[in-house]
């Protein structure tokens, strides 16, 4: 049985609390090594042979090799750690929020000179399942 | 004694020190975002503190998973800026009031706070940032213009301390200064915030009612302020806005009493609205809220 959580009726957003930390553990320890200069370069010269230190499953590996970020999120990472990761394939967080909404650089830079997204509309998922958004 | 003459809310957003780094700032999309902050780099001066209580969050930087303490304070000689993973910012190492640093340690636990004692750390923007803009550019061969005790919060798992719990450290942290026999003058920062959300496909969420209400209340309701739920940040300011729980910890060590002498609130940097304010205690032995 879980938990019910007040948190999970927000649409379109990852609560990372201690059950996604526990899945994501080996996901994100990883995403932190990309911290250090070294570790990006053995990474990027052999990724399969670099992702061979941290046992994570198969899905949250594939996730990584085919750089699916949503799917890292869903997956038990945190955007903290996936940004480093991002950082090391040279995309910054404005850019990585532009693909995980689906909507591009553009018009997501766009969306946020014109005031970012407005929360009307946004707090509850039914207000999304109203639209047909996911 | 030592005592806290002021206390600053501020945004701690990575690509304001990026445009700092590269030289950006006069660009029309920095420009607006700046410019609140000239006044501030002037209070900075008058107020000229000793000593700078940094109240912060890493970003999965100098934490990783394996250990993910609630309140952590440095108490280090120096914190070196930290590659994120796009190499160290350029700014001055950061140096601790190492003996404050600890009376404020052993305070804290007595007073029944049981914080988690760094003895290494390297620092990410979340700490670096708000003294750039407080403070202007400043390289790595340079010194900031004061000492920083910082205190790290973890925001990023969830639950963070409610922000009930950061208003009553605040004032055991104004309660550990107090005692301090040294002459000093402490400013306390409060990072983080205002509203963002960074992850998923409700990024981009800023809410400016909220945002701006926020700011009023430090002064107008701090108590009432700091009882908010934590859902009521996540769901009207974005996953990441539960990063100003961080601010009731700077309001809790201030007086009851404080006057605001400035504020700015701008939107966008990147993916955040950036707030920040400053609220100075307003008599010399004003009464502790």
């Amino acid at each position: 049985m879980s938990v019910k959580k007040d948190y999970d009726d927000i649409p379109g957003t990852f609560i990372f609390d201690a059950d996604r930390s526990r899945e994501g553990y080996q996901l994100n320890q990883f995403c932190i090594s990309m911290r250090w200069q070294k570790n990006r370069d053995e990474f990027n010269a052999d990724e399969e042979a670099y992702l061979d230190r941290y046992p994570m499953t198969q899905e949250q590996r594939h996730a990584v090799l085919n750089r699916d970020w949503n799917g890292m999120l869903a997956l038990g990472g945190n955007i903290y750690y996936t940004s480093k990761l991002a950082a090391n394939d040279g995309i910054n967080f404005q850019q990585l929020a532009g693909i995980m909404t689906g909507m591009g650089n553009e018009a997501y830079r766009e969306m946020m000179l014109n005031g970012g997204r407005s929360p009307e509309g946004n707090r509850y998922q039914y207000e999304w399942d109203q639209h047909g958004e996911e | 004694m030592a005592r806290i003459t002021a206390g600053v809310g501020c945004s701690h957003v990575p690509a304001i020190g990026v445009a700092m780094d590269q030289g950006l700032t006069r660009q029309p999309y920095w420009a607006p975002c700046f410019a609140g902050f000239q006044e501030s780099r002037k209070w900075m001066k008058r107020a000229n503190p000793d000593v700078i209580f940094l109240v912060y969050n890493d970003h999965c930087t100098a934490f990783d998973a394996t250990c993910i303490p609630t309140f952590a304070l440095g108490c280090a000689p120096e914190f070196q800026p930290a590659d994120e993973g796009w190499g160290p910012r350029p700014v001055p190492v950061v140096k601790n009031h190492q003996r404050l640093a600890s009376h404020i340690a052993q305070s804290l636990i007595l007073d029944e706070f049981d914080i988690t004692i760094l003895n290494e750390m390297e620092v990410d923007h979340g700490l670096t940032v708000p003294l750039s803009v407080m403070f202007g550019e400043h390289g790595p061969d340079d010194e900031w213009p004061a000492l920083v005790v910082p205190l790290a919060i973890n925001v990023v798992q969830f639950p963070p301390p409610t922000g009930n719990r950061c208003f009553h450290l605040g004032r055991a942290i104004r309660r550990a200064i107090d005692t301090y026999p040294e002459d000093l003058d402490v400013v306390i920062f409060g990072t983080g915030g205002m509203s963002h959300q960074l992850q998923y496909k409700r990024a981009g969420l800023i809410n400016q009612k909220f945002d701006r209400d926020f700011l009023d209340r430090l002064t107008t309701d701090p108590i009432g302020l700091s009882q908010m739920p934590h859902i009521d940040y996540l769901r009207e300011a974005g996953s990441e806005g539960v990063e100003m729980v961080m601010w009731h910890v700077m309001r809790g060590a201030l007086d009851r009493e404080v006057t605001e002498v400035h504020r700015h609130y701008h939107v966008p940097a990147s993916n955040t609205a950036v707030g920040h304010i400053i609220l100075e205690n307003t008599s010399i032995q004003g009464q502790a809220i």
